[in-house]
């Protein structure tokens, strides 16, 4: 167990590909962290400068305390668990298990009893000698998950190790991860871009974009507070309405925002059908298309007079016709207020 | 395995078709296949003029001349060496280049050269840079204390022989290996790095495992070629000798047949060679279509 430290880390790839500008993040002991963000941000990119397969090109990463930018990945006492699994093909399911045990020099007895009961965590004993082809997507994953947790390492690095499940699986793979983070209590990084993946399991969750980090906190707390326009729009679906303060402005109560703000974050489920009787702007929309997907509905709505096409999230079972123009209400506590240019969060 | 099947309206058209292939192995291969199993069977007298039945005499005879079991064990050797330093020396470069990606195009293209030199060639070159009495090598093994001889003492003439043919061998196999080596997957490598396996470990364990099928299908192509493929290259460095020191068994089939004029003997040692191609062959069939292992 140990803490995770980046410190002013930059990396720059062979042909000036700078994928991490100048980051900082602290993991403590035990958090589980979610690297979140659009393909390319450098979520892998960070991951395996933490990991020690790729090389860190500024700034320091230190693992319980110790910099361990010079450090072989074997040094760094971490584990990985690849999107692919990048389980042997050619060892049976315990040799898999065993390998990092054995070039580590455990004694024979100890491999046993960690082999053991790693594979009745994860329920693979059955499979155990079994070649990796043999086994199902699912149970691979599982073995990639034993291979991690065998070496008791000081932290656990995950790459997409879902994303080549099934939805069904990963739904419970996601929710078996978190519980054994949460026995073992190992400090985890995990790299996603499954927003639901990324919300339910983190501790804290880390917002990506272009190599630098947007913002970090509880998943909630990104989801109710986005600091910048970019986690507004990457947390969250349907993602987030933004709308012209000029719009908004003389559209039912007062509008009191703090100073710069020139455009307004509203979250489709916020959008009601019904005056809430509390201050609130109202606006007129005309339904272009009604999705009805079980639990709520989706209404694609054009703005009377802007002409901007917005979407809201209302009760399943609305009475509304597609065509129809009809008044919308937004409290006005519940807006989020944005300056364009600076791309933050004005409150 | 899967196979495409393609389906012609003329019946006639995809026999038409296969003729001239079918043409050319029957003439090429077959016929002088039969004729040479033919002519084992028999002896033919000194000038050519009568040609009697004798059974498996040329076999027992074979069995029982100390020439040809020489030959044998000198083939044995010479085989294995080939195998064994070709596959290693390329196995070496395969793996040094895949390590360097930057200019590994460059590398490649450079160590294929030698497969493209002609057999008798390479004989040749060889011959020339071994020569004692002009040849670089000796001049500068000398410096060294070493008193080169490939004409005198039989060791230096098969390893002259081996170093010759492994050689032109290397770049056939360091083409396969890197191949091999590119289909392993880096992220297997990256997990036994961080599974604590240091550079030598991961090879002895992942890579080299891995690399079976590949080593495996070498392996047979390797024999083959040292066993049957080098005339040339022996023919144009020791012709087989000094003293009998480097006359392989496919050196023997000619010298007996060509130059002793004993087709029945000669036969009798090709189809004999036939056999051994037939079997390594089918052992390849056998493993190598069917992968190796896991
Ligand atoms: N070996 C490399 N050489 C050069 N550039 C690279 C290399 N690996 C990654 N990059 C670049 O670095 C940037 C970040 O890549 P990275 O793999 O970290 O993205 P990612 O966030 O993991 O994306 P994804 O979600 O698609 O996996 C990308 O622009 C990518 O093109
Ligand atoms: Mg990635």
């Amino acid at each position: 167990m140990a803490s995770i430290d980046i410190s002013a880390v930059k990396k720059i790839y062979a042909g000036n590909v700078t994928a991490i500008h100048n980051l900082d993040l602290t993991i403590p002991d035990g958090e589980l962290v979610v690297l979140v963000g659009p393909s390319g941000c450098g979520k892998s990119t960070l991951l395996r400068m933490i990991a020690g397969l790729e090389t860190i090109t500024e700034g320091t990463v230190s693992i319980d305390e110790q910099v361990v930018n010079k450090k072989e990945p074997a040094e760094r006492d971490i584990a990985m668990v690849f999107q692919n699994y990048a389980l042997y093909p050619h060892m049976s399911v315990r040799g898999n298990l065993e390998y990092g045990l054995k070039n580590r020099g455990t004694p024979r007895d100890e491999i046993d009893r960690r082999v053991a009961e790693a594979a009745r965590i994860l329920e693979i004993e059955p499979f155990l000698d079994r070649r990796p082809r043999q086994l199902s997507g699912g149970q691979r994953q599982r073995v990639a998950m034993g291979r991690a947790i065998v070496r008791k390492p000081k932290a656990f690095l995950f790459d997409e190790p879902l994303s080549n499940l099934d939805a069904k699986l990963r739904g419970q793979m996601r929710i078996e991860i978190k519980r054994l983070q949460r026995s073992l209590k190992t400090t985890s990084v995990y790299v996603t871009h499954d927003q639901l993946e990324a919300m339910t399991l983190a501790d804290r969750l880390v917002v990506m974009n272009a190599g630098r980090i947007e913002q970090v906190g509880a998943p909630i707390e990104l989801y109710e507070r986005p600091a910048t326009l970019f986690v507004a729009g990457f947390i969250g679906s349907p993602p987030m309405n933004l709308i012209e303060v000029d719009y908004l402005r003389g559209r039912g109560d007062d509008l009191k925002l703090p100073e710069g703000t020139d455009l307004c974050g509203v979250r489709p489920d916020t959008i009601q059908v019904a005056d809430p009787g509390e201050p609130s702007v109202r606006l007129d929309a005309t339904i272009e298309l009604y999705e009805p997907i079980g639990g709520e509905s989706h209404l694609h709505l054009r703005l009377e007079g802007s002409g901007q096409l917005i979407v809201a999230a209302v009760p399943a079972r609305t009475a509304v016709v597609e065509g129809a123009t009809i008044p919308l209400f937004v409290r006005i506590a519940d807006l989020h207020p944005f300056n364009r240019d600076s791309g933050r969060r004005t409150d | 395995m899967q196979t495409k099947r393609t389906i012609f309206p003329n019946k006639v058209l995809p026999y038409l078709l296969l003729v001239p292939q079918l043409a050319v192995t029957l003439v090429f291969f077959i016929w002088p296949a039969l004729q040479a199993v033919k002519s084992s069977f028999e002896r033919e007298d000194p000038f050519g003029f009568k040609t009697t039945f004798v059974w498996f005499e040329n076999y027992r005879r074979l069995f029982a001349d100390p020439n040809y079991l020489g030959s044998l064990s000198k083939t044995a050797v010479f085989a294995t060496s080939v195998t064994v330093l070709a596959m290693s020396v390329s196995l070496l470069l395969a793996v040094a280049v895949s390590r360097v990606l930057r200019t590994s195009r460059l590398y490649t293209t450079l160590l294929v050269w030698p497969y493209a030199v002609a057999p008798v060639v390479v004989g040749v070159l060889w011959w020339f840079m071994f020569n004692p009495t002009i040849g670089i090598a000796p001049y500068i093994l000398r410096g060294f204390g070493v008193d080169w001889n490939h004409r005198v003492d039989g060791v230096d003439a098969m390893l002259l022989v081996v170093m010759a043919a492994s050689w032109k061998q290397i770049s056939y196999n360091f083409l396969f290996f890197v191949a091999g080596l590119q289909s392993i997957p880096q992220s297997l490598i990256e997990a036994a790095a961080i599974d604590g396996a240091g550079p030598f470990k991961r090879f002895w364990t992942i890579v080299f495992p891995l690399l079976s099928p590949t080593t495996f299908f070498l392996l047979i192509i390797n024999i083959n070629y040292a066993m049957f493929d080098t005339f040339g290259i022996i023919d144009a460095t020791t012709q087989g000798g000094p003293a009998q020191a480097t006359n392989v068994l496919v050196y023997k089939v000619y010298s007996d047949g060509f130059l002793g004029l004993n087709i029945g003997s000669s036969s009798a040692q090709s189809v004999i060679l036939m056999i051994v191609v037939i079997a390594l062959t089918a052992v390849q069939f056998r493993y190598v279509e069917r992968r190796v292992q896991y």
